[in-house]
């Protein structure tokens, strides 16, 4: 699976507004909902159900990236965006890093296979330092896109 | 330098090895002293790093070798197959945040 292919470019935000882990969910779901991705009527619900899954644990898993998430009935394939924070968010992160970098993904219940196949794309794509570093420091969102399409284009990682 | 052990563990989460059985994962392997890898086709990665027990996408059903090289290897090992044959559920989750490690099943 490829970026291309669950990440809603329309939706990618640079310079996230957001100080908190909640405001950089709302901000991230709230770029979902203005590409057309998700129902206005849902946002909450999905939402609440991106915390409740943090609450489990944190989705923070060390280098500055945080990958929050859920399970929603609303949607009918996996869709999802990435975010930036120039300043980083404490997000409980497993090593206490602040996270820099967001990728947010909601997946319909009935395809668990499609976020397991998402979460290898991205951890894969993450192993290399100077793909991490280079979104990181991406000022537009149109900079994420290309970094993304060049990943996707196998310009980062052999394997 | 103890030899390594080898064993093979089934995915039985039927979501496959997604994040929170790979967090479980972490934090029991980092219990112990003993360098720990898992993977399969030959391309074995840190059971110790989350980033890196993602990049297997690891489905339901998946058999997984798992490696383990130092003092406490065997218990290591131990540990992780029953954490696999569990499936990883909330119980395993609670043992292993609790104070002291329990023996009770």
């Amino acid at each position: 699976m490829k970026f291309a292919d669950f990440i809603t470019t329309g939706a990618i935000r640079a310079k996230l507004d957001a100080t908190t882990k909640e405001a950089a969910i709302e901000e991230l779901v709230g770029a979902l909902l203005e590409a057309g991705e998700i129902d206005a009527d849902q946002r909450d619900d999905i939402i609440a159900s991106i915390m409740k899954r943090e609450e489990l644990g944190s989705t923070g898993i060390g280098r500055g990236v945080a990958v929050p998430h859920t399970k929603h009935p609303s949607v009918e394939k996996l869709v999802g965006t990435v975010g930036v924070s120039e300043e980083g968010v404490d997000f409980d992160s497993l090593d206490g890093e602040r996270v820099q970098l967001f990728f947010l993904l909601i997946s319909p219940p009935e395809r668990p296979g499609d976020h397991l196949r998402a979460l290898e794309n991205i951890s894969r794509q993450l192993r290399d330092e100077t793909f991490c570093r280079f979104l990181k420091q991406s000022s537009k969102a149109e900079d994420i896109q290309q970094l993304l399409a060049e990943a996707d284009d196998n310009q980062f990682v052999s394997g | 330098m103890s030899e390594s052990l080898t064993r093979t563990v089934t995915v039985r989460d039927p979501l496959g090895l997604h994040m929170r059985p790979a967090d479980l994962l972490v934090r029991t392997a980092g219990r112990y002293a003993s360098q720990i890898t898992i993977g399969k086709n030959g391309e074995m990665v840190d059971c110790k790093s989350i980033l890196s027990l993602l990049t297997l996408g690891a489905d339901h059903g998946c058999e997984l070798s798992l490696e383990a090289a130092g003092p406490d290897a065997a218990d290591a090992l131990d540990r992780i197959e029953q954490l696999f044959e569990s499936g990883f559920d909330d119980r395993e989750a609670e043992q292993v945040e609790g104070v002291r490690p329990s023996a009770d099943h």
